[in-house]
């Protein structure tokens, strides 16, 4: 079971975190920018996981963890798909620099 | 639990309501019997009378603090429903749903003020967030509606990332392995950068999520485009229910690191405070700048945050209070304006004297002038700050920002009263309306003078039944 060090997995989801971030941060396509926030999601999924295999093998207080915030990522992705939807519906466009009604 | 599950019913039953009846007025009314109904299910929580016997598995704790809490939230949403509910009706045609979400909303509040593990923690902010997504973009034919809930999504879902990962290396640096908020710090004498890197992480996405500096650039975007009556719901129940959550994680759990922590909450409140207050200056749409107040008040209610002591506690319950009756007043009376800038303003006093005279009432109360429930609210905080013997500085930061407000709180007075216009609102406000503003102007005025009364007798009342 334990082979691969705890360290290692931890490199991967931090790594997918900061890649969610980072796609985020550039891309413009708003569909682009939902997947960067799963993600997000899933990279902290990773760690959850990984912490309750590692640290606590009796428990499943992380694996619990993690089945709620897949839940929650599936409800906010159907609302999220909704608000783009609306928005193509009126700017023809998935692209967030179309949305710029409000500048500061 | 009361007020879960009864605010997780109604939601429901206000969804079926839309079904079985076309008639606003009905819906309205089913709306307002669920909220007294909530408030009443709230206050039978606190004598110690319940609708159920659930087994939390302790990851709910009510205790007074989170209780009073939600009787805020419930009683002002009670009162922003009977002076706005008719409001809604020109958002769209699905009146049922903005109120159903509205107790969604709700449901996450009752969970958020009484959690007892980080789970319910996310869970209620959760349950807040994603239908405030779909207020905020409820004006569907509205593109500043629809791009302020993208924004409001796209800040909103990298917070609650930014705090999941929070939660995650706290999970990694407990030795119980367990998210209960009072086992986060147990066993525990020095700080691991593990668990320091989890407790940032946690402060930043609840700094996100109650919108202080350096993190509120998503506000003034999100309240100006949401619908009007909506940014009202969002800026004073939201906002305050979450500020409740937020001191009592810290409260809870790190609590005994709380010299670790408090230099960067101070960091934070003093930017809010700077940056809200001196923003607000410059904004000519008062909608807009009532977002920049609601950072401005965020950043008095972290020194709460940062004192942590009973004082805070009580505090931040009176603030609640006196921040979001005052809030929701004014927000009512500018939904029914036809011109959201300064101008529209002008005049107002001499076309509507009640209206003007209880916004005035408001306004001052937000600035803090003696006599008004926000005078008494920004001088507890402010006492806190002082009990704790450090971080005086920020205290007299925070009473010059205070001053900076009155400033364009004023200027909405003065054009109310000094200008010539013609003050229009869009039609001729009711009577029950007026009379509503009035009440609410009284509660502000009565937590003014007599602020220790209420508290007071409210503790006091829970304590003896």
């Amino acid at each position: 079971m334990n082979q691969i060090p705890l360290s290692h997995i931890l490199f991967v989801s931090t790594a997918l975190f900061f890649i969610g971030m980072y796609g985020l941060f550039t891309r413009r396509n708003m569909i682009t920018m939902l997947m960067a926030v799963e993600l997000i999601l899933n990279s902290v999924n990773i760690n959850f996981i990984a912490f309750n295999k590692y640290l606590y093998p009796e428990k499943l207080e992380g694996v619990f963890f993690s089945l709620f915030i897949i839940a929650i990522a599936a409800a906010e992705a159907a609302v999220a798909i909704a608000i783009i939807i609306n928005l193509y519906r009126n700017l023809h466009s998935i692209d967030v620099e179309a949305a710029d009604e409000m500048k500061f | 639990m009361n007020a879960i599950l009864l605010s997780a019913v109604w939601g429901i039953v206000m969804m079926f309501s839309g079904i079985f009846t076309t008639s606003k007025t009905a819906i309205r009314n089913v709306a307002v019997v669920g909220l007294v109904l909530l408030v009443l299910g709230n206050y039978a929580d606190m004598i110690g009378y319940h609708l159920m016997t659930v087994n939390v598995h302790k990851m709910l704790y009510f205790d007074t603090f989170g209780l009073l809490g939600n009787l805020i939230a419930f009683g002002s949403t009670l009162l922003y429903v009977l002076l706005s509910g008719r409001d809604m009706e020109k958002v769209g045609h699905h009146l049922a749903e903005y109120f159903a979400l509205i107790f969604f909303v709700l449901c996450g509040v009752a969970i958020v003020t009484t959690f007892n593990t980080l789970l319910m923690l996310f869970l209620g902010i959760e349950i807040i967030s994603i239908p405030l997504y779909i207020l905020t973009g409820a004006d569907k034919r509205n593109l500043k509606s629809n791009e302020a809930s993208l924004k409001y999504f796209l800040m909103g879902a990298f917070s609650t990332g930014l705090m999941l990962l929070g939660i995650a290396f706290l999970y990694g640096a407990t030795q119980t392995g367990t998210f209960f908020i009072d086992d986060l710090w147990s066993g525990k004498t020095a700080v691991t950068p593990l668990f320091m890197a989890g407790l940032l992480l946690l402060l930043v996405s609840m700094a996100f999520k109650v919108s202080a500096a350096p993190f509120h650039f998503w506000t003034p975007d999100v309240y100006d485009g949401a619908p009007t009556v909506f940014t009202s719901f969002m800026a004073t129940i939201v906002k305050v229910s979450i500020f409740v959550g937020f001191i009592r994680l810290f409260d809870e759990a790190f609590g005994d690191s709380q010299e670790k922590w408090q230099v960067f909450v101070a960091i934070i409140a003093a930017a809010t405070l700077f940056i809200g207050n001196v923003t607000a200056v410059f904004q000519q749409s008062v909608k807009r700048m009532l977002a920049y107040s609601s950072i401005a008040q965020a950043g008095f209610m972290l020194l709460a945050l940062l004192a942590l002591n009973g004082v805070a506690k009580e505090g931040i319950i009176l603030y609640a209070a006196a921040y979001s009756i005052a809030t929701i007043g004014i927000f009512a009376v500018l939904i029914r304006m036809k011109d959201y800038t300064f101008e529209g303003f002008n005049g107002l006093a001499r076309q509507q004297p009640v209206l003007a005279a209880t916004c005035t009432i408001f306004l001052l109360s937000l600035a803090g002038i003696p006599l008004t429930g926000g005078f008494f609210a920004k001088y507890y905080m402010l006492s806190s700050v002082v009990a704790t013997g450090h971080y005086l500085w920020l205290v007299i930061f925070a009473v010059l920002c205070a001053a900076v407000s009155v400033y364009y709180y004023f200027r909405v007075i003065q054009a109310m009263y000094f200008k010539d216009g013609d003050g229009a609102t869009e039609a001729e406000p009711g009577l029950g309306f007026k009379g509503l503003l009035v009440v609410l102007a009284v509660i502000v005025v009565v937590l003014g003078v007599w602020p220790q009364s209420l508290l007071g007798q409210l503790s006091r009342l829970i304590y003896t039944w």
